[in-house]
């Protein structure tokens, strides 16, 4: 079983970073009219989602701002940073590693170990159990852990089963290594029977981009996308979600025999509000430990549990000891649960970047 | 259980007439898309306690078809 266990490593504050455009999903002409936009506001939950919208910002853009203010927030020294994951599924390139790129834009040593991860929804859990792995053994003390998506940009303009559900958003996680700073417990799992339920078909190399790549079709009746946008099977992934994230709740909790009355927040990923108000309620958790941050963001991906926390938690999280339990699943199909603790988390406001900001290196 | 199924199934899809009987094709009605197939599953789950995943939901075609596969999972 995918149990993680790392000891000493401690979150020591969390950023997030979105475009300053907003889109209004109550004005979106995709939708045709108010009606059916209150009907998918009122069962997504999705009112507004910041977008890069045509900008060219990059996931990195928005990573890069959350970890610059991150890092002098916490007053640590760029060259102190001795490792750091970059995990997202839009990528500056097929090829170098944007986490390269990365290290080099925020300034840190060149002995740093950078490395991506391809994951989406479950990504922030994913990047936190293999940076917190990488840092228990203690040599390495500070790590930087940025994740985030402009999933708007894979998404088609004309597919109303995916576009208004997505918003853009890039997030930074500090972790130091400190003695008896206790214990972060994860459990994880895979599923790949479901890959192609969250799948963009071409552009890779099982189906190279072709001169087809880009031709538009009606796949379903008033939808329409080409073969380098994203598909969602939303009734395999609603079931997928609604079964396997409370057990993997649940596992977490038995195996490391703790309540659900230690847990302060339930933090899950923002997917939709009928799919995660379902996982609520199969957990009996009461609506006020459970923050949602979609009506404002919508669903963004491996940014959605840092965002969330950083959007509706910072007040209460920058003081005191706090005891957040965290649970994501989606593309792959992936899931992962955590349990950690926070004490006094520097955590500054959501940053918004307009396009106009961005420092291309 | 029928009679209560097709309640349910109304209530889910806010059909107010009696446009659902047994035999009736489910996604043929005008109320059907993709939020009402996710209210389905949703309340399928709630009020049976099963899940029926979309590649096996893709089989049933008329309402009893689906009060035949919630029997058969319970």
């Amino acid at each position: 079983m995918a149990i993680v266990h790392c000891n000493n490593v401690a979150i020591k504050g969390i950023a997030a970073c979105v475009p300053e455009h907003i889109e209004d999903n109550k004005t979106l002409s995709l939708l045709g009219g108010s009606d059916e936009a209150e009907r998918f506001i009122g069962t997504t939950g999705v009112e507004f989602r910041h977008t890069v919208n045509g900008t060219g910002l990059c996931t990195s853009d928005l990573c890069f701002e959350a970890a610059d203010r991150l890092l002098k927030e916490l007053e640590w020294g760029s060259d102190e940073v001795d490792c750091l994951i970059f995990v997202s599924q839009t990528p500056d390139y097929i090829l170098p590693a944007t986490s390269c790129i990365l290290q080099h834009r925020l300034g840190l040593s060149t002995d740093c170990f950078a490395i991506d991860i391809s994951l989406g929804c479950s990504g922030w859990v994913y990047g936190l159990s293999t940076i917190a792995s990488l840092m228990a053994s203690g040599t390495m003390k500070k790590g930087l852990l940025l994740t985030g998506d402009t999933t708007t940009v894979t998404k088609s303009p004309r597919d109303k089963s995916t576009y208004p559900l997505f918003g853009d958003a890039g997030t930074a996680t500090a972790l130091e290594y400190t003695e008896g700073s206790g214990s972060i417990m994860f459990h994880m799992g895979t599923d790949g029977k479901g890959f192609d339920s969250i799948m963009i078909p071409d552009g890779g190399f099982r189906n190279f981009y072709n001169e087809h790549s880009l031709q538009t079709e009606e796949v379903e009746p008033g939808i329409y996308r080409n073969r380098l946008q994203s598909i969602l099977n939303g009734p395999a992934v609603f079931t997928f979600g609604i079964t396997k994230a409370p057990r993997s709740v649940n596992t977490l909790l038995e195996h490391f025999q703790l309540s659900k009355d230690d847990i302060d927040y339930f933090v899950f990923h923002q997917a939709n509000l009928m799919m995660n108000e379902k996982i609520r309620s199969k957990l009996k958790i009461d609506p006020s430990k459970v923050p949602y941050s979609l009506q404002e963001y919508g669903n963004t991906s491996s940014a959605s549990i840092p965002l969330t926390i950083v959007a509706e938690l910072a007040s209460v999280l920058k003081k005191g000891h706090h005891r957040i339990l965290a649970s994501a699943f989606g593309v792959g199909l992936s899931w992962a649960s955590v349990v950690f603790d926070t004490s006094d988390l520097v955590c500054p406001d959501v940053i918004l970047l307009s396009a106009s900001q961005k420092t291309i290196p | 259980m029928s009679e209560k199924f097709i309640d349910l199934f109304k209530e889910t899809l806010e059909i107010t007439d009696d446009s659902v009987q047994l035999d009736t094709e489910f996604r043929k009605l005008p109320q059907w898309d993709s939020l009402a197939f996710l209210s389905v599953i949703a309340m399928i789950d709630e009020e049976y306690d099963v899940v029926i995943e979309g590649n096996d939901f893709i089989k049933l075609i008329t309402v009893a078809d689906v009060i035949n596969e919630i029997k058969n999972r319970s």
